[in-house]
């Protein structure tokens, strides 16, 4: 039971406390580029999700169970790169073979993921949280993911509205996905009490 | 450069203009957004990764200049992040020895380097494909234009948020600081509003 609670703690605190896009910067080119649709933005929420649970909790195992016993911490940041381009790899070819109509949903999406900074940089941020348990390490990179697709479908439902808003000229296009960013951040900052 | 035929100096002043203002990474090209935002609460830590990006940006753009010939296809865009993660390693190891406080601080960011667009678009756009001076040349100039940037974010909110400059108080102390420049929201508000301005300035000269 007690498991259960700190692990619901810390899906909720990932999502929403800690989100990356808000709070951590991460996955923001994305963010920026892609969110003019919602369905869109839901196709490559899912995507992201799925690569980084699978990423997360990859690399976790590799840190623990093969790098810090042998002492090769030095080597993280390469077997990590490796390790998320190979997976992204394996989903991409194992979708088309398997599940053609989910492969083709996906999109353009999957390749792009490898340098989605967001997924290096849940797997970096489980090493600086000293994520204990595999399970943990699991829910964590998983609720990390739906915190992305929150935020990126959060962002194009107001950037579809948008387009019908007089903008400056100035501040059309990038500047004010930016500004919106900053209230939905300081929206998101209502959450920090909570936990 | 004394050797460079005439031809050619044209092709490094263009790499030089390129880098620090017509395509500038992160305000003319929107590239690298992540450490840009992360990382200017402060003018201190921006200038560090300011500085650890043109590091890592020219020894990228060294190795794969000089590895340009043997390049294949399918495999290049592999070797590149290979080759950007060993120099991030470096600077990494590197900031942790000497600067332990300012290595907290930056944390994962510093990492983050690796998946930063910026190095692998040059590493693509120049060096897979030009001689070793123009790279080195190139990753100088746009890491220049990269810190470049990161320090007027940083200095505009590290101004308005704690009212100091570089921990030497600037404005009056009567002045209240604005916390939230600071926070996430400093961040997103600042980097908009500098890319609205540069854009009016941009369509006033027009």
């Amino acid at each position: 039971m007690d498991l259960l609670y700190s692990l619901l703690l810390g899906f909720v605190s990932v999502v929403l406390i800690n989100n990356l896009v808000f709070t951590k910067f991460l996955g923001i080119c994305p963010y920026i580029g892609v969110s003019g649709r919602i369905d869109m933005a839901f196709g490559m929420g899912l995507a992201v999700t799925f690569v980084m649970t699978l990423s997360g909790s990859l690399t976790w195992m590799i840190n623990h169970w093969l790098l810090m016993p042998l002492g090769l911490e030095v080597a993280r940041y390469v077997t990590f790169i490796m390790v998320i381009a190979a997976a992204v790899q394996l989903v991409e070819m194992y979708l088309k073979r398997f599940f053609p109509p989910l492969y083709e949903s996906f999109g353009i999406f999957l390749p792009l993921i490898t340098t989605n900074c967001a997924i290096l940089g849940l797997c970096l941020f489980l090493v600086v949280w000293g994520t204990g348990t595999l399970i943990e390490a699991i829910v964590l990179s998983f609720g990390g993911g739906i915190g992305f697709t929150i935020a990126i479908c959060i962002m194009a439902g107001i950037r579809e509205n948008m387009q019908m808003v007089d903008v400056p000229q100035s501040l059309q296009g990038a500047p004010i996905t930016l500004i919106t960013a900053g209230l939905l951040a300081l929206a998101f900052m209502g959450f920090a009490g909570m936990i | 450069m004394t050797t460079t035929p005439d031809g050619q100096t044209g092709l490094y002043k263009d790499a030089v203009a390129n880098g620090l203002w017509r395509e500038m990474p992160v305000f003319g090209m929107l590239l690298g957004t992540c450490p840009t935002l992360a990382v200017t609460a402060a003018v201190k830590p921006a200038l560090t990764m300011g500085l650890c990006v043109i590091f890592v940006l020219v020894c990228s753009n060294i190795m794969v200049s000089l590895m340009r010939k043997g390049l294949r296809p399918h495999v290049r865009i592999l070797l590149f992040t290979l080759t950007i993660a060993t120099f991030v390693t470096i600077a990494d190891l590197f900031l942790r020895a000497y600067q332990p406080v300012m290595s907290e601080t930056l944390g994962p960011y510093v990492p983050l380097i690796i998946v930063n667009c910026v190095i692998i678009w040059r590493a693509e756009a120049r060096a897979s494909n030009s001689g070793l001076i123009l790279s080195i040349v190139d990753g100088l100039a746009m890491g220049t234009g990269f810190t470049i940037a990161l320090c007027t974010l940083a200095v505009i909110r590290e101004i308005l948020g704690t009212g100091r400059l570089f921990e030497i108080q600037v404005l009056p102390t009567t002045f209240p600081a604005w916390a939230a420049m600071g926070m996430p929201v400093g961040a997103f508000l600042t980097y908009g509003f500098v890319l609205g301005f540069i854009n009016f300035m941009k369509r006033k000269r027009v």
